[in-house]
């Protein structure tokens, strides 16, 4: 039966309805797989057991009739970001060491709420700070992906890399994940996988460890644009304990995949035509255009003026907030502690221990920014050029719907590769950055194969809370690529 | 101006103050948790104030209530936007590594408030801001022997730091401020002013300069914690930085901690060890806009607070400046006093509230809350001295009666016969008695008319006190022939 791990939830959702498969199955389908996939290194926590009591609670709710939710019975992977009641937290860092919560995130309440079954927690990178999956205290995620007539190990991209991974190797039907840079969409495109960003504001950050407060976004990857439709209708929602959470009705997301896109403005942002970008997504994006074009839509030339300007920026108000939320981690309260001859050296000898590599480097770059002196010239200029780049979008949005724009520079890269060159693992987030920086949603749709065999993305960036429209419009582009292939499942070989 | 003396010449003390007020509020500012004085360490601690990973704090919609009724009350201008920002540092009693406070953009702008002093002057302190922010928690360094214990409870408490300017200079016109906060907060109910439970604590801000001159270099003492140690701590450390100057030393900004059992200051940590707090607006807390209609709202339902309450009692009492200011002092005493006078002689009601009734209460180390006598008891034992029935000297043995047996003041004076005698006859008699029984007396009254003091004396002595004072005097005056 392990075919029932390569449906979509759609398709699950209409053969659980139908009564020919239950939860049970389709949850142990999935919870076998998981146990032929450590090669991929995508789980930090597997919860086989209460996956399978979650999948048989579902079944007897829908025995009873009482199935409602649009996810009941559903396995689905949870970012180890989201904190989860009673099952390890750690946010992929050594200093949340045993840290189990009392409490769940409020999106992962809301999925179970409709229904969903957890399958354990996915790996990531530390605190989310990465775009690679290789800053993870757990290791590396693998992609499922490898290069034509290579078995070099690829990245699956980061920080989502273990919902990515999970989501495109069948070891779970769909994943929330976060995005803060690009944390959701550069995965997806490295895997070929549909990646989510919504709205600020849009999903509840209540319960998920924070890395940059006024950026983190959570969002699902799944294998379809309509998937994604039902994963945020489940996520979505206003929440009282969040602030900084919008209270804008959720519409029916999978209502709005009409197919149907004549006469919407599609901006083609110019500034994302980059010097030295691979030709080959140069053509994917002009493949995109025509595949819109086609299906009705009106081209537009658009002009966002500051996108040169977001990278760094990011990498200055990213950092500022993180230095500020990850003070909590001191070693009094929960995870990790190295004892030391007093207070100080506790806390030196904690997050010395307990932070990585790159953690370190974004907590440093972070109290830089903030301290007396540098605060006027970095952190002050960079929340002024950030209104500036929102401006750009407001601008730009007055004369189209949607934008179109490559999801990412390049294809996946290979394990190790760009390790040593921060600056250029930060380019990574280079098309996805400036959304964060204004609020925006955006998505990562697979739109193609890149001439090393591996897969590339299509992102297209909306209004702020008109996902309808990114998820209507992604549905065309998902159409218009046609089947694409499917990684060979290598890494069971190897488990 | 009150000077200090040094050796070279006169020094002016300049002062200015930083008081932690916490807002009188069930809950604390960004949780529900609860914030009642005196629970189990630990207990009062939500998910929030631990600072667990993924917690948001939520702005408690009553404190910001009470922020901008005190600011009201201080006479200040409302900020109708203002932005949290996050105050970084590391402390195990702080567990978010930040404290939640208002930087740039604090809810409350520049107000005033008025020291009224003993000598008649009335002094204008600048408020320069106020603010709202979270407390930390406690740490204990006394339970054992080898660690240090952490209580949470007072973390993420509202507290409101109301910032002055360096108005003041002496520590008599410090504590004069603190208390008239004080007196301010709990007019407003938006603070209970408890020292001892740490509700309203104070960072004393002392320089000192020739008078005229520019403001010297200042030191902080910190976190002192009772109106008295406020003004010892300025005394010492004024006399401190002044002794340093003279000797040809200089003034080292620093932090300065003052210990109660020696009087004195001693340094904590210099501004080169000074924090760099790397304040930045909090981005899990959206600006804070408030509605310009909350805050007339909240201006029409102020409660009378002690200046307006003081010219009222001046204008409706016919007080004197001194004995409205005495009264204003305390709200209960005022409202105490009120219920005395209404409908009555609002000057034996100040006699007897200020004398009588705050010696009784305060000889007993009690408050007007917790006094045996009411003000309907004391009120009905003034009716009975206005209408004739009983002397004030009576009165004050009632007073006493009432104090230690309680019960109604006319109904005592009844059944202990207490009443005064107004019949003329009996006065007659006992008056024509004195004078029958002291003819030398006489004698010496009719020189010397002070003397008749001595016969009022005699008579009242022989009524038991129970005579018209007043009838008394008119009558001898009569009998002797002093009129």
């Amino acid at each position: 039966m392990s075919d029932l791990t390569t449906l979509t939830i759609a398709e699950a959702r209409a053969k659980l309805d139908a009564g020919e498969i239950s939860s049970v199955e389709l949850t142990q389908a999935f919870v076998d797989e998981i146990d032929k996939a450590d090669a991929l290194n995508a789980f930090i926590t597997k919860t086989p057991e209460k996956a399978l009591e979650m999948a048989a609670q579902s079944d007897q709710r829908r025995a009873k009739g009482e199935a409602a939710g649009k996810l009941e019975g559903i396995p689905v992977g949870i970012k180890d970001l989201f904190c989860t009641e009673g099952t390890l937290t750690t946010a992929g860092s050594h200093i949340l060491d045993g840290f189990v919560p009392d409490y769940d995130s409020t999106v992962t309440t809301n999925m179970w709420r409709d229904g969903a079954v957890m399958l354990g927690k996915l790996n990531l990178d530390e605190f989310a700070m990465g775009s690679s999956n290789e800053t993870s205290y757990y290791g590396p995620v693998v992609n499922p992906w490898q290069r034509k007539g290579s078995n070099a190990k690829l990245v699956p991209g980061g920080s989502s890399g273990g919902s990515a991974t999970s989501v495109r190797a069948n070891l779970c039907m769909a994943a929330t994940a976060t995005d803060t840079g690009g944390s959701i969409r550069q995965p997806g495109a490295f895997t070929g996988t549909v990646g989510l960003k919504p709205t600020y504001g849009r999903c509840s950050r209540w319960g998920i460890v924070a890395f940059a407060s006024s950026l983190d976004q959570a969002g699902p990857i799944t294998k379809t644009v309509e998937d994604a439709a039902i994963m945020l209708g489940s996520m979505a929602g206003h929440d009282v304990k969040d602030t900084t959470s919008v209270d804008v009705p959720v519409p029916d997301y999978e209502a709005v995949l009409t197919g149907d896109i004549r006469g919407l403005k599609v901006g083609i942002p110019k500034e994302y035509r980059v010097d030295g970008m691979p030709s080959e997504i140069e053509d994917l994006w002009a493949k995109g255009i025509e595949w819109l074009k086609s299906a009705g839509a009106e081209i537009v030339d658009v002009s966002l003026p500051h996108t040169k300007y977001a990278l760094p920026t990011y990498y200055i108000v990213a950092p500022a907030e993180a230095s500020s939320n990850l003070a909590r981690y001191d070693g009094v309260r929960y995870g990790l502690r190295v004892e030391g001859d007093d207070i100080i050296d506790m806390y030196e000898k904690t997050r010395a221990e307990g932070f990585g590599e790159e953690v370190k480097r974004r907590i440093l770059i972070g109290t830089y920014v903030l301290s007396a002196g540098y605060y006027d010239a970095y952190y002050l200029k960079a929340q002024k050029v950030r209104t500036l780049i929102a401006r750009d979008f407001t601008q730009a949005f007055e004369t189209v719907d949607v934008m179109l724009t490559p999801s990412t520079p390049s294809p996946a890269f290979g394990i190790g590769e760009r390790m040593d060159d921060p600056l250029a693992m930060y380019l990574n987030d280079i098309f996805t950055v400036s959304l964060n920086m204004a609020g925006l949603p955006g998505i990562s749709v697979p739109a193609g194969i890149s001439q090393e065999g591996t897969p590339l993305g299509l992102q297209l960036i909306g209004k702020a809370f008109d996902e309808a429209t990114l998820l209507r419009t992604g549905q065309i582009i998902e159409q218009a690529a046609g089947d694409l292939p499917t990684p060979a499942s290598w890494w069971k070989e190897m488990s | 101006m009150s000077l200090i003396q040094g050796a070279t010449g006169d020094w002016e003390i300049v002062i200015g103050l930083e008081v932690h007020a916490q807002i009188s509020s069930q809950s604390k500012l960004f949780s529900g948790s609860s914030t009642e004085f005196g629970a189990q360490a630990n207990s009062q601690v939500s998910m929030v104030d631990a600072a667990m990973p993924g917690m948001l704090p939520v702005i408690n919609k009553y404190c910001v209530e009470q922020a901008v009724k005190t600011g009201l009350g201080l006479k200040a201008e409302i900020n109708l936007y203002s932005v949290f920002d996050r105050k970084n540092y590391f402390y195990p009693d702080l567990p978010q590594g930040y404290q939640i406070s208002q930087f740039k953009h604090p809810i409350v702008g520049e107000g005033i408030v008025y020291l009224d002093m003993k000598d008649g002057e009335t002094i204008e302190v600048g408020i320069e801001r106020l603010h709202m922010e979270q407390d930390a928690g406690k740490s204990m360094h006394d339970q054992h022997p080898s660690m240090s214990f952490v209580d949470l409870n007072r973390s993420g408490v509202a507290l409101m730091e109301i910032v002055s300017k360096p108005d003041m200079r002496s520590s008599e016109q410090a504590r004069a401020y603190v208390t008239k906060l004080r007196t301010i907060l709990r007019y407003l109910g938006t603070c209970d002013g408890n020292m001892e439970q740490g509700s309203l604590r104070a960072d004393v801000n002392v320089s000192v300069r020739r008078p005229g001159d520019e403001l010297g270099t200042r030191c902080e003492i910190k976190n002192v914690n009772s109106i008295r140690f406020i003004g010892q701590a300025i005394e010492f450390e004024a006399r401190r930085q002044v002794d340093i100057i003279e000797e040809g030393g200089e003034i080292v900004q620093q932090t300065r901690l003052f210990d109660p059992k020696s009087g004195t200051t001693r340094a904590m940590r210099s501004k080169e060890e000074a924090h760099d707090y790397r304040y930045f607006p909090d981005p899990d807390l959206l600006p804070l806009e408030i509605e310009q209609s909350m805050v007339d709202e909240l201006a029409a339902n102020l409660p009378e607070l002690p200046d307006g309450k003081k010219a009222r009692f001046i204008e409706e009492y016919g007080l004197n400046p001194y004995d409205a200011g005495v009264l204003i002092m305390d709200k209960a005493s005022s409202d105490f006093f009120e219920d005395v006078a209404k409908g009555r002689d609002a000057r034996l009601a100040v006699n007897w509230v200020t004398g009588d009734f705050f010696g009784a209460i305060n000889k007993a180390g009690l408050d007007v809350a917790s006094s045996p006598i009411s003000a309907d008891q004391l009120g009905a034992l003034i009716d009975l001295i206005k209408d004739g029935t009983i002397s004030g000297k009576i009165a004050k043995q009632v007073f006493e009666i009432i104090w230690e047996e309680g019960g109604d003041p006319a109904e005592i004076v009844e059944s202990r016969g207490l009443k005064q005698v107004t019949d003329t006859g009996a006065i007659e008699a006992a008056v024509d008695a004195v004078i029958a029984g002291n003819p030398e007396k006489v004698e010496e009254v009719k020189a010397k008319p002070n003397m008749l003091g001595w016969f009022v004396g005699q008579v009242m002595k022989a009524t038991q006190g129970k005579a018209n004072p007043q009838a008394v005097n008119q009558l001898l005056r009569q009998r002797l022939g002093l009129d």
